[in-house]
């Protein structure tokens, strides 16, 4: 039928696939220093993790010949109580600990964008029933969850997975629906509603893809808590129990050794500070990367 | 003259849309405010009827009751609206859904801004043109490309792969009026369409939405607060106040015999090469709205008729004036201020 009028004066697009926009997004990571150094160190933990057997010249359950040793070439991190060489205990912990965060946060981040997408896009009743049993969930400590559940299940790795992915609920819902609620008044949300889609689609296709960037970050963020958290579980006793080569459960075989074996408890605490910190310094990189507004 | 209940002017056998006596309030804290009061009026199909208006005056709010698209604390407490004889208040979500896109599409006045930003546009226009029924991927795909180089855009395969940000602002309204008629709406609701534009780019987006009505039968319901835009681009024009339509005509008919004052008013106020544009006074919006003169705040001159309480007469064939009782011919004005 018709020709175009008048072809839209200026309309060269640029040329910028996919690609170029990730290399751009990975130059203001690089640019960003502390981003930088928390990306490494991240990559750096999960190699270690990938790669644990191979890393590791002992296996965790082995005994070796001595018994309480500090470093030495043999074993860099020395020997333990019972004669296991620690580096590679510490080394199979990372990952043990990465696991437990990973999946932890999982659960929070799945439970909590649910609930926070649909409170923050139906608002009014249902925003103020999910959000009110939140702020219950919120005002328990994770300690406390923990004990109620190892109470309930027994103390178990995998319990102290649910503690800590159930109480971290509260905070994704309530990061997802303030995201939800700015995202859903945009006009392009009207658009998607003008040419008949439908709340569900308007949710998962309109919403959820524009508010990835704050989810990112904190799911980040969260990562570095959630080791943190497993591990005080493990020391406490709630978590991982020896032999498991956790961190945490390291940390609370070691302690008794530690005005006479200081090292015992220095590697792994070493790992746990690295890790958490890692994880929160590539997470408040990605905030500012992803975040325009504190760009500059 | 006849006292006007008909007062859209046409059977409505024939009107593609046809709007009865719409009432919409809004519930604030300070208790309902009414933004529309009995709108009446009708589409012709293949129409174009701008609806001129202030701020606030209910013309984005006629568009969004008949997009089913009113926000939440809106509500349709009277009146009808028609689409092809099918009734649309009351009307479930569901069967709303169905309606929009297909048969009533909106352009929006920021296209920029009515794109998602982090999904290409070709994903947007495949939403909307999926929506027809029994349409293939693969068929869908073809009429995004056809409508994009309809609506004048070079390269469609390029620019379905691009993002809203690398468009300029006029490309992405050609954008929008392509998601907005890929699936072969029969109505296009355009919401300031061309505030956001360079005038340049203006004429070129109000030239394509005429092309666009010519070729493919689309009704074009625009609305503006640009007199000189509806002026140029529309067969009838419709002036609302205070969410009534106090006057509406043909185009060129409302320009020569106005006879509402606010309309009298409005068009005094258009600039011109001797005459600067030339203020009207302020709207006041109170809850709950005064008894009384509705234009006591307003400077108007004489119009026609008194203006105060509306009931729509026919003044002259499809020209239709709210006003208290008919008054013959032009002279027996009583309008402007007390």
């Amino acid at each position: 039928m018709s020709i175009p009028l008048n072809a839209a004066p200026g309309a060269e697009l640029p040329k910028s696939g996919r690609l170029s926009r990730l290399r751009a997004g990975l130059a203001l990571v690089v640019e960003n220093r502390s981003a930088l150094v928390g990306l490494v160190c991240v990559s750096l933990l999960l190699l270690v993790a990938l790669f644990a057997p191979l890393i590791a010249p002992y296996e965790v359950d082995a005994f070796t010949d001595g018994v309480l040793e500090g470093p030495s070439w043999m074993h860099p991190f020395g020997i333990d109580q019972i004669g296991r060489d620690v580096f590679s205990r510490v080394v199979e912990g990372t990952r043990i600990s990465l696991a437990v965060g990973l999946l932890a946060v999982t659960i929070s981040l799945v439970a909590g964008t649910i609930i926070g997408l649909l409170a923050g896009y139906y608002g009014g009743m249902v925003d103020s029933v999910l959000m009110r049993a939140m702020d219950i969930v919120l005002a328990l400590p994770y300690v406390l969850m923990a004990v109620l559940i190892a109470a309930i299940l027994g103390p178990s790795l995998q319990n102290g997975i649910i503690a800590i992915g159930l109480v971290r609920i509260p905070r994704f819902a309530r990061v997802v629906r303030g995201a939800t609620m700015s995202v859903a008044q945009l006009q392009y949300v009207e658009a998607a509603r003008s040419i008949g889609a439908s709340d569900f689609r308007i949710i998962l296709h309109e919403i959820l893809p524009n508010i990835l960037g704050p989810l990112i970050v904190y799911f980040t963020l969260s990562l570095g808590d959630a080791i943190l958290a497993a591990a005080v579980l493990s020391f406490l006793g709630l978590g991982a129990q020896p032999p498991m080569p956790e961190w945490g459960a390291m940390l609370n075989e070691a302690q008794r050794y530690l005005t006479t074996h200081p090292f015992l408890s220095v590697f792994p605490g070493i790992f746990i500070f690295v890790t958490v910190l890692s994880f929160n310094l590539l997470g408040d990189g990605l905030r500012d990367v992803l975040d325009p507004k504190s760009r500059r | 003259m006849t006292p006007g209940q008909l007062n859209g002017a046409m059977p409505t056998g024939q009107s593609l849309l046809a709007i009865r006596d719409l009432d919409l309030f809004f519930d604030t804290r300070q208790g309902p405010v009414q933004a529309l009061a009995g709108v009446t009026l009708d589409l012709a199909p293949g129409e174009s009827l701008g609806i001129v208006g202030e701020t606030g005056s209910g013309k984005s709010m006629t568009a969004r009751a008949v997009m089913g698209l009113l926000p939440k604390s809106g509500r349709i407490s009277g009146g009808s609206i028609r689409l092809k004889g099918q009734e649309l208040t009351g009307l479930s979500a569901r069967a709303l859904r169905a309606i929009r896109g297909r048969q009533v599409a909106m352009v929006f006045q920021e296209a920029k801004r009515a794109l998602n930003p982090v999904k290409t546009i070709g994903s947007q226009i495949m939403e909307a043109a999926r929506a027809r029924d029994g349409v293939t991927k693969a068929q869908a795909w073809e009429r995004c490309l056809t409508q994009l180089a309809r609506v004048g855009l070079p390269d469609p395969d390029r620019v379905m792969r691009s993002y809203s940000f690398e468009l300029s602002g006029g490309m992405a309204q050609r954008v929008m009026i392509a998601i907005a008629t890929v699936a072969g709406a029969e109505l296009i609701i355009a919401d300031e369409p061309t505030a956001a534009l360079d005038v340049s780019i203006q004429a070129q987006i109000l030239d394509l939405l005429n092309q666009l009505r010519s070729d493919l039968g689309t009704a074009l319901v625009m609305i503006t607060h640009d007199l000189g835009v509806a002026a140029e681009n529309c067969d009838r024009i419709a002036v609302m106040y205070l969410g009534q339509i106090v006057e509406i005509a043909p185009a060129d008919r409302l320009f020569q015999d106005p006879r509402h004052p606010y309309t009298c008013a409005l068009i005094a106020a258009l600039p011109s090469p001797e005459q600067r544009g030339r203020p009207i006074g302020e709207v006041r919006r109170v809850a709950p709205p005064p008894k009384g003169y509705a234009y006591a705040d307003r400077r108007l001159g004489r119009g026609g008729v008194n203006p105060d309480k509306a009931q729509m007469i026919e003044v002259a064939e499809g020209h239709f004036v709210a006003c208290q009782q008919p008054l013959p011919g032009a002279q027996a004005a009583d309008g402007g201020r007390e």
